[in-house]
């Protein structure tokens, strides 16, 4: 049964960590994360959940205390933003070598300097070798939904690694929408109990985690790890037609919007999604041969399938909401032209670094990027394939 | 062999060609310590999840003793059996036997450290090189 809703983001995502009921919540406050915290704190004081609520510190004492809960057998969920991922560095990549199945909900907040609240996707894209599955969300009800599917992905035992639930700041996480909401019994029959077969609370079977890995067998641990990320693609796509079985709503590792017999398309994730599907109805309306992909599962990279589904565009474009400050791209594209390469030799591909910092990207700029890509199918040079889309020249 | 060879089997889980059946079956039934196996083909394919060790109380085989440069020698004429250098040993390494007197030195785990002979009122701990 569903329930006709209007929700932020945050609230959101807060009602379906109240519906799963973790054993642990433990976070530090940070903007635009900050309202998770908040609002599931008041849930916890109302008796609305049994959730022990951890205050601590800092984001490093955040993951830190998810780390030994989720060790200890506890479903253990938190939040942050920006410059909070930032400080759990460290415990990021020792929560997802350790296999712990934490779920964490990252509200894309730009990086400082100069210190910014605003959204763009420095933080998430920065932590995205450090072994955690990343999941992007384009509004309200996906932030929502993956959420739920989440915890599935992460506990799976063809996976046990953590995930990071993405979507933005303010644009995705404080506006109000309208949303359809899972009936509270339906959500806690999917996603189960929580029954690690083997945990520190075991008496019966006692065990040591984390311990001194050196040469002889650290290289192993880590070649499991990556296959246990590999692995996570094909339970990702089970748990969401099982997702679509109780909701009739539909995902996959990207969406594909117009893009069956599109030339021109644009790839991206997130919010600005809204907008350029906004773009392309005007544009097919025109009778312009365009699409979108907007890309759901960035870790594990959908590397064959983003490959197939862009084999038949002419020219590509990849917004980053992220510089890599590389001088060769943002992390989307060149994850993308790495997935292409061999492949095909007849797509173009540019990119564009947009918004950063919460720049606003309106209708206009994504009309601009589909005029460029245009231009370059009618024949124009390329002059430059990495480019920032309206920043002040 | 090297102590740090002996640690080959902690992570070792058991023997099996598909690594997700494997962690499946890690995480379904929990291993059991009869499970682990003493081969030191090793598989990135068959190694714990996480490093994780599964058999507890595996100390007793990392031999420290090899770590060792100078190492104790027992002089039972001059020892009182005080029971003083006992406590002391941060290894376990001086064995105390059913009539409570201390006997000779576990050299599989004495690293040499010296602090028996330091605490020994009658000499009868003396360090010499290790050879």
């Amino acid at each position: 049964m569903s329930i006709k809703e209007r929700l932020s983001g945050n609230e959101a995502v807060t009602n379906a960590m109240r519906q799963i009921n973790p054993d642990v919540v433990a976070a530090f406050p940070i903007t635009p994360s900050t309202e998770i915290p908040q609002y599931f704190a008041s849930f916890v004081n109302n008796g609305k959940v049994d959730t022990e609520f951890i205050t601590v510190e800092s984001e490093h004492s955040a993951m830190s205390a998810c780390i030994g809960s989720e060790a200890s057998g506890a479903r253990t969920m938190t939040a942050t933003s920006s410059a909070g991922l930032a400080l759990m560095w460290e415990m990021l990549y020792i929560a997802s070598s350790m296999r712990l199945p934490i779920i964490m909900s990252v509200v894309n907040r730009a990086l400082s300097g100069p210190l910014n609240i605003h959204n763009d996707h420095s933080d998430s894209m920065g932590a995205r070798d450090s072994g955690w599955i990343q999941i992007y969300g384009e509004n309200n009800q996906e932030a929502y939904d993956n959420f739920i599917q989440a915890v599935r992905i992460a506990e799976h035992p063809d996976v046990n690694l953590p995930i990071m639930n993405c979507y933005d700041g303010f644009i995705t996480s404080h506006a109000v929408e309208n949303i359809e909401l899972i009936d509270d019994d339906s959500v806690k029959n999917f996603v189960g109990e929580y029954t690690p077969k083997y945990h520190l609370l075991n008496k019966n079977q006692p065990i040591s985690l984390g311990p001194l890995d050196l040469p002889q067998h650290y290289f192993e641990h880590k070649r499991q790890q990556a296959e246990a990320l590999k692995n996570a693609k094909q339970v990702i796509l089970d748990v969401a037609k099982k997702f679509e079985e109780m909701t009739g709503r539909k995902y996959s590792l990207f969406e594909e919007y117009e893009m069956e017999d599109a030339e021109l398309a644009i790839v991206l994730l997130n919010s600005t999604a809204g907008t350029a599907k906004y773009v392309v109805d005007e544009l097919r309306a025109e009778g312009k041969k365009v699409g979108l992909i907007k890309i759901r599962i960035f870790r594990p990279f959908p590397v064959e399938e983003i490959a197939k589904a862009l084999s038949k565009c002419t020219v590509v474009a990849i917004l980053d909401k992220a510089d890599s400050l590389n001088g060769a791209g943002g992390p989307l594209f060149t994850d993308i032209t790495s997935a292409l390469y061999g492949k095909t030799h007849t797509i173009k591909v540019i990119n564009y670094i947009y918004g950063l910092g919460g720049r606003d990207v309106k209708i206009n700029d994504i009309r601009f990027v589909y005029d460029e890509l245009q231009k370059i199918f009618d024949g124009k040079k390329i002059e430059s394939i990495f480019n920032y889309l309206n920043v002040k020249e | 062999m090297n102590s740090f060879e002996n640690l080959i089997d902690i992570f070792h889980v058991f023997e099996n060609k598909s690594p997700t059946k494997n962690i499946r079956k890690i995480a379904n039934e929990g291993i059991s310590p009869h499970e682990l196996t003493t081969s030191a083909q090793i598989s990135w394919k068959t190694i714990s999840p996480g490093g994780t060790i599964m058999n507890a109380g595996n100390a007793e085989e990392f031999n420290t003793g090899d770590w060792r440069s100078y190492k104790p020698l027992f002089i039972k004429e001059n020892c009182k059996q005080c029971l003083l250098c006992y406590p002391a040993c941060p290894d376990s390494s001086i064995p105390i036997n059913e009539q409570g007197e201390r006997g000779e030195f576990d050299y599989k785990h004495c690293k040499g450290c010296g602090v028996c002979e330091n605490v020994c009122p009658f000499n009868a701990i003396e360090m010499k090189e290790n050879s």
